[in-house]
């Protein structure tokens, strides 16, 4: 590798037609880093990852990803990093094993080195006891896991997991975890795209996606620290009501549904407060006491992509809340 | 090229191929069975038509020519019927195929030096068994005649007992016109597209639509050792289930295999190149298995039955239908199949439809490949 970066990338686009799925991106990922996308579906976290594996060539802009460039020498990136798609990507009527030889054999590992490295994934992976089961056999999360593990039979210094751990429950979301932590230890750089905004605060650094655009990038705190309203918190006796109401508020830049409760943004906290009161009450929901919180990482996307659509209603699902 | 790569792919497409039941079925039991089917039931040779006789003169004449059909082969007198109704009653009943009526003044006009007529009644419901029937009557009625010109002429005077010009007909080939004996060769390009095109034309488009090519794509894999990875274990199956078929001809049939074995395995595998190419190109260009599989069956495998002179002669076809047989690779295969098996030819025979077969597999394999790198980009 000739760069101390391990992911440079530069003016990147890709359209589709008239229709701009990566727009102007440029970013940097740094050697052993935990660096992660973030953003809604269709934002372009995909399009982005199979333009740096040399799936995908771009409309224009340039890349380079462990030192390759991402146009000319889009051959030569495909040894050097490990791939986990969006779409489950094994064979489920292979077993575990077979799967992890075909993807060594794909990869040109010859067979002594093939075999010790199939018994370290396993292991690493905690599936030394099922490697004779067949893949279709397996629960979602162990699917999840040799997938990985196939994704780095090869070594690879720079892994992509696109929405690795989607669908999954959140222990074997917390385990995949532990094993990525592992990985970036080793050395190797990770580039992960999540809806889960809990995954995203696992991250080194992260760049928030919106439209094929970047809108935000630094650590999850500086991020954070982006956010310029207040958050409100608060846990009303009616959360679908009170959410309608409390948008309806002049005072109130955004209100969204967070966890069991509510939390909202504002930039004049101090007649805010009251102004809620006053509409819970009136409509007879219980309004319970409001507090002020460090914004989240979820708050600060919610504030960033309202910022970048210049205070157009937004309408991000928060479907993956935890 | 890279061996390992090209070999990971081809032993998981045989894992695949050994763990569903539907494609070892097809790769397993489907040459045996269309084998016994050809080679027993739908046999094509008729013997032992049913006859139904209605003679109304009962002389000495119509004895003698009922028994000219009595002692043939190729019919089975069933009944002499009393009346026009019967008869035409087991023809309707479909108990006999064939009712021969010779009407009262039978021997009559023979004896006045005119043609005694007869009447032979064919079921025409199959069109194709009352070509052959018609075919028996007119054979035996010429045999018969022959028998009594030599009669009259042996009556006008002592000497020449011979007919003076007789075209002895004798079918080469396959002398005893056994239908099997061409359906096997035959078979062996139907067989093989089956096995070729239908089985390799979901192979690609499954990984597309299952999302496995995403993977793939992203490994060092190139898409021709994709490609030549998937065709391989197909290739072995197809050569298997040729030698299933040549053996099953050569033990259970008694096929006459008259040249050399060697060349029709060595163009069969051109053949099949060619097949597994045609398989791979609507792989590659399906948008999903159902897709690929219908075109398939439209492209590949009714082409190979109904266009390929397997079973119907191309000669007998119409014009646009022969012309169109042009484009069937297993025409050429089914004519170089023949052309071995039943008149033991060679090569100084054989090599345009060979030429034909290599160059069928080169357009399709390159085609297939063309077609995949724009679909992936
Ligand atoms: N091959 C393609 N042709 C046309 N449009 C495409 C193509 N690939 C992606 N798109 C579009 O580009 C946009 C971005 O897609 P992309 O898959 O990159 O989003 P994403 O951020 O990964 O979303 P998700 O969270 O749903 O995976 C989407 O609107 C998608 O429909
Ligand atoms: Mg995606």
């Amino acid at each position: 590798m000739t760069t101390e970066k391990a992911i440079v990338v530069k003016n990147l686009s890709r359209h589709f037609g008239d229709f701009k799925a990566v727009d102007d991106i440029s970013f940097e990922v740094h050697r052993g880093e935990i660096f992660g996308f973030l953003g809604p579906n269709g934002a372009g976290k995909s399009t982005t990852i199979r333009m740096l594996n040399g799936l995908l060539l771009p409309t224009s802009g340039e890349g380079r990803v462990g030192g390759f460039d991402i146009i000319r020498e889009n051959a030569r990136i495909k040894n050097h990093i490990g791939y986990m798609s969006q779409r489950f990507s094994l064979y489920e009527d292979l077993t575990a094993e077979e799967n992890l030889t075909f993807f060594g054999g794909v990869y040109g590992l010859d067979p002594a080195r093939l075999t010790g490295r199939i018994t370290e994934v396993l292991i690493l992976v905690g599936l030394e006891d099922r490697r004779h089961d067949l893949t279709r056999t397996l629960p979602l999360g162990l699917k999840q896991r040799l997938a990985l593990a196939s994704a780095i039979i090869h070594e690879p210094s720079i892994l992509f997991l696109d929405e690795a751990t989607s669908g999954v429950d959140p222990i074997s979301r917390r385990n995949f975890w532990d094993l990525i932590y592992a990985m970036a230890q080793e050395g190797r750089t990770i580039l992960v795209t999540t809806h889960y905004m809990e995954e995203a605060e696992f991250c080194d650094r992260l760049v928030l996606i919106y439209q094929g655009r970047i809108i935000a990038q630094g650590t999850p705190s500086e991020l954070k620290g982006e956010v310029k309203e207040t958050i409100l918190a608060l846990y009303p006796g009616n959360l679908d009501g009170a959410l309608d109401l409390i948008k309806k508020l002049p005072q109130v830049a955004e209100a969204a549904v967070f966890g069991d409760g509510l939390h909202i943004a504002t930039t004049r906290p101090e007649e805010t407060e009251p102004a809620i009161q006053e509409t819970l009450t009136a409509h007879h929901i219980a309004c319970g006491r409001i507090e002020r919180v460090r914004p989240s990482l979820e708050d600060a996307f919610i504030s960033l992509v309202q910022r970048a659509e210049g205070k157009e209603a937004v309408s991000y699902q928060q479907s993956a809340i935890s | 090229m890279d061996v390992t790569r090209t070999w990971a792919i081809s032993r998981k497409e045989l894992i695949h191929i050994r763990r569903d039941p539907i494609s070892l079925l097809q790769i397993i039991l489907l040459p045996i069975v269309l084998l016994l089917l050809y080679g027993y039931a739908l046999t094509f040779d008729i013997k032992n038509v049913t006859l139904a006789i209605y003679d109304q003169e009962r002389s000495q004449l119509s004895e003698d020519f009922i028994n000219q059909f009595r002692g043939s082969d190729y019919f089975r007198l069933v009944k002499y019927t009393q009346s026009y109704d019967e008869l035409k009653r087991l023809l309707l009943s479909r108990r006999v195929q064939v009712g021969l009526m010779l009407p009262y003044d039978f021997s009559w006009q023979y004896q006045t030096g005119k043609t005694a007529k007869g009447q032979a009644l064919v079921d025409g419901t199959d069109s194709n068994t009352a070509n052959i029937v018609l075919g028996y009557i007119q054979a035996v009625t010429a045999a018969y005649n022959q028998k009594l010109l030599g009669q009259r002429l042996s009556a006008k005077g002592p000497g020449r007992q011979e007919m003076p010009v007789d075209a002895q007909t004798r079918f080469w080939f396959n002398e005893d016109l056994e239908s099997r004996n061409y359906i096997v060769p035959g078979l062996i390009a139907v067989i093989m597209t089956v096995v070729g095109a239908l089985l390799t034309a979901l192979t690609v488009v499954r990984e597309l639509e299952r999302g496995s090519m995403e993977g793939l794509m992203a490994t060092p894999l190139k898409r021709t050792e994709l490609l030549l990875g998937k065709l391989g274990p197909y290739f072995i199956i197809g050569m298997f289930d040729m030698a299933v078929v040549m053996a099953m001809g050569k033990f259970l049939f008694q096929v006459p295999l008259r040249g050399s074995p060697w060349l029709l395995i060595a163009l069969a595998a051109i053949f099949l190149i060619a097949t597994l190419g045609q398989g791979l190109l609507i792989s590659v260009t399906s948008e999903n298995q159902l897709q690929a599989f219908q075109m398939a069956m439209l492209t590949t495998f009714l082409p190979s039955f109904l266009l390929s002179g397997f079973v119907f002669s191309i000669y007998l076809m119409p014009l646009p239908l022969q012309i169109a047989s042009y484009i069937v690779p297993a025409r050429y295969l089914v004519t170089i199949s023949k052309g071995i098996y039943l008149k033991g030819l060679g090569m100084d025979y054989l090599w345009p439809s060979a030429l034909m077969l290599a160059g069928a597999a080169t357009f399709f394999v390159v085609m297939s490949i063309k077609k995949f790198v724009k679909k992936i980009r």
